[in-house]
């Protein structure tokens, strides 16, 4: 079937055309390929089940230009620091690397750089990673876009055995001076054996400029590793993101993922967990907090591939006004998997009877000897809590959000850092829907 | 002067008429227990007073320190010094005992025109009122109520009254579920907390919490209406014969109103 390309498709090939050749022929190879998938394909629609509750009919429509890259380079932006966050720092300005913004050293037997010199460096080691070819389709169209264009990001490897510190931070800043411009990003983690590692990834916004931001970012644990990842999406209100993570786990390795989402308009963010080795832990929570016409769509897909692993996923979502929330959460126990103990629960509050939020918890198991239980609901604020708070002389608006903070809070409470969880139920607060904070 | 005064209070839930025309009327120190047959409203005065949702008065008056109580909101009712100790206690994950306890108190002070008080002010406070309580301090560190056992759960309300120092407060079957320990307990905190300008309502269904607490008067609420006061005396006829006896001086009342409603 052959049909024009849409507004969005049309202006990807042409951003493509204004990519200068990498010069490293397999590299090359693999992005001409992706964009030829990603115009074959365009986006996908809703009858891919996949994207069902997130039509992207207007956002076919739309254009996107690339980011220029000398203003952003340019751009004026103030230092994003968060609490409890201060180690090496990798600013990206419109997707282009701020070298002045940042501080590589992390430390003894960490190695970190941007994508764009370790290419120039040293891109054999990075081939298997960016010559992945992901499956061909509509439902992979934005991993297609991102291996197109994306020609910077971030590559971090901590040595076997290294401890980082501190965590190391991640800015995307939306500058806000170039609209209607996309930027892409490629994060590539590898956490030695025994080793730790700690990252924020963040997506904030200068203004509200109307953007489009594509991440696909692996993290590989290694043997006996723990990764620490908190994932802080508070860009503005006129961002259209998408964010891949896609986090592989080796035998006895530990991950606990933290993700706030509080901003943009448009939002898909796909995670996807392989637990490869035996004993190996995967741990994730998550809260979103949506109002006006927000739309953000949780995609979370855990696979149990290896004896004796577990899982445990607690998301939470609140939506406002005319908002959409999407959580999916899937989790896939392989056979063999003996031993799997998997939970996941998805606990949702809507606050406005225009809100709307779509949970669909799947569990595929193929394994014997499996502990597996999930559970979603959607409701309000509990009645009989409030009244007792507001028996207790708190006003009902005070007494609304406080609960809503509790809910939202359960999705902070095993972060470590607690500088950060702090902060992070500070921005929550301030997130809040109107109706509950007015 | 009165503190509380309830005139021919007709309330419903649901439809239902659950308060045909109680009165009552309170003055300032003075503890009066209600009890009666289970079913017959003695928890729905308590949330009628205490403004919970979904209770609608169709007909009477409730004045409290000279105002109409039941134009208030909930919170607003709190403020004015009116104090609800919940039969069932509710928890509530993710909200912190102490925070939550000075948000209230402060958001009473605000609403009376008194300075909030600082964390430093609220933490000596909390201290003292801990002492009365026999209360440790670990419990303030956990969320509302939240795996507390029955008996923490109740002497967390008396706590909470003790800290929010209510004109009125209503004990709304603060015995039930509780081992005698713990009955005592909690009692020993009430009489702390009795004075002269403190009033209460003992709503219970057994006698046993009014011999630790020490009534002046006894009512028996059946068939929606108090139909029978009296002293402590009345508690102790209650105890040794039951409630069919009102019979004889009440016919209006019906059987299923003596007897209770099942559970």
């Amino acid at each position: 079937m052959t049909t024009a390309p849409s507004p969005f498709v049309r202006a990807a090939l042409d951003a493509a055309a204004t990519v200068p050749a990498s010069g490293i022929a397999w590299l090359d190879t693999a992005r001409r390929e992706n964009l030829d998938a990603f115009a074959d394909a365009g986006l996908p629609e809703s009858r891919n089940e996949a994207w069902k509750y997130t039509p992207l009919r207007a956002l076919a429509q739309r254009s996107f230009a690339l980011a220029d890259a000398g203003i952003a380079a340019s751009a004026p932006v103030v230092p994003v620091v968060l609490p409890g966050v201060d180690g090496a720092r990798v600013v990206f300005v419109d997707g282009v690397f701020r070298a002045d913004l940042s501080s590589l050293d992390a430390g003894h037997g960490v190695e970190l750089s941007s994508l764009a010199v370790a290419l120039v460096a040293q891109p054999e080691p990075l081939r298997f990673a960016l010559a992945n070819r992901y499956r061909r389709g509509a439902a992979d169209a934005f991993a297609h876009l991102n291996a197109a264009l994306a020609t910077d990001g971030v590559v971090l490897r901590v040595a076997d055995d290294a401890r980082m510190a501190k965590p190391l931070h991640i800015v995307h800043v939306s500058s806000g001076l170039q609209p209607d411009t996309a930027w892409h990003a490629r994060v590539l983690v590898e956490v030695g054996k025994g080793a730790h590692a700690e990252v924020v990834e963040h997506f904030v916004s200068v203004g509200d400029g109307a953007q489009l931001g594509t991440v696909v970012a692996d993290y590989a644990v290694r043997e006996g590793a723990t990764l620490g990842l908190v994932l802080l999406q508070d860009a503005s209100a006129a961002t259209t993101l998408v964010r891949r993570g896609h986090v592989r786990l080796d035998a006895k390795a530990g991950v606990t993922v933290h993700a706030v989402e509080l901003g943009g308009a448009l939002v898909r963010h796909e995670l996807t967990a392989e637990v490869l080795g035996d004993g190996a832990r995967f741990d994730t929570r998550g809260v979103f907090a949506l109002s006006g016409r927000q739309h953000v769509d949780t995609q979370l897909e855990i696979h149990h591939r290896a004896r004796d692993t577990s899982s445990d996923a607690l998301w939470r979502g609140i939506a406002d006004g005319r908002s959409r929330g999407v959580f999916r959460g899937a989790i896939v126990v392989a056979e063999g998997a003996d031993g799997t103990d998997a939970s996941l629960s998805n606990k949702n509050l809507l606050l406005s009877a225009q809100a709307e939020i779509d949970t669909k918890p799947e569990l595929e198991i193929y394994a014997d000897e499996v502990k597996a239980a999930h559970g979603a609901t959607i409701g309000q604020l509990d009645e009989r809590s409030l009244f007792y708070l507001r028996s207790r002389g708190i006003p009902l608006v005070q007494a609304r959000s406080l609960l809503t903070l509790a809910f939202c809070r359960a999705a902070l409470e095993s972060l470590s850092n607690e500088a950060l969880r702090e902060h992070l139920g500070e921005l929550l607060v301030a997130h809040l829907p109107t109706s509950v904070t007015e | 002067m009165h503190m509380l005064k309830i005139d021919n209070l007709h309330a419903r839930i649901e439809g239902k008429e659950i308060l045909k025309g109680l009165s009552l009327e309170v003055k300032p120190g003075e503890v009066h227990a209600i009890m009666g047959p289970n079913g017959t409203g003695k928890s729905t005065l308590g949330n009628v007073l205490s403004g919970r949702d979904g209770y609608e008065v169709t007909e009477g008056s409730v004045t409290f320190d000279g105002r109409d109580l039941l134009a208030l909101e909930p919170e607003e009712r709190a403020a004015v010094g009116v104090f609800l100790a919940f039969q069932y206690p509710v928890e509530i994950p993710g909200v912190n005992n102490t925070y939550f306890l000075r948000a209230a108190l402060n958001a009473q002070r605000k609403f009376r025109g008194e300075d909030e008080l600082d964390s430093m002010r609220f933490l000596k406070l909390v201290r003292e009122k801990l002492k009365i309580m026999q209360i440790s301090d670990e419990l303030l560190h956990r969320a509302v109520n939240e795996g507390f056992s029955g008996g923490e759960k109740k002497r967390n309300e008396i706590f909470q009254m003790a800290v929010l120092e209510p004109k009125l407060a209503i004990l709304d079957e603060t015995d039930s579920g509780l081992d005698i320990d713990a009955l005592k307990q909690v009692a020993e905190g009430v009489n702390a907390l009795r004075s002269p300008d403190r009033s209460f309502l003992v709503v219970t269904h057994y006698q046993r919490l009014l011999d630790y607490i020490e009534p002046d008067f006894v009512h028996v609420l059946a068939g929606g209406r108090i139909v029978e006061s009296g002293d402590k005396t009345l508690a102790l006829k209650l105890e040794a014969e039951g409630y069919a006896w009102l019979a004889d001086t009440h016919p209006e009342l019906r059987k299923a109103d003596l007897a209770g409603a099942p559970a």
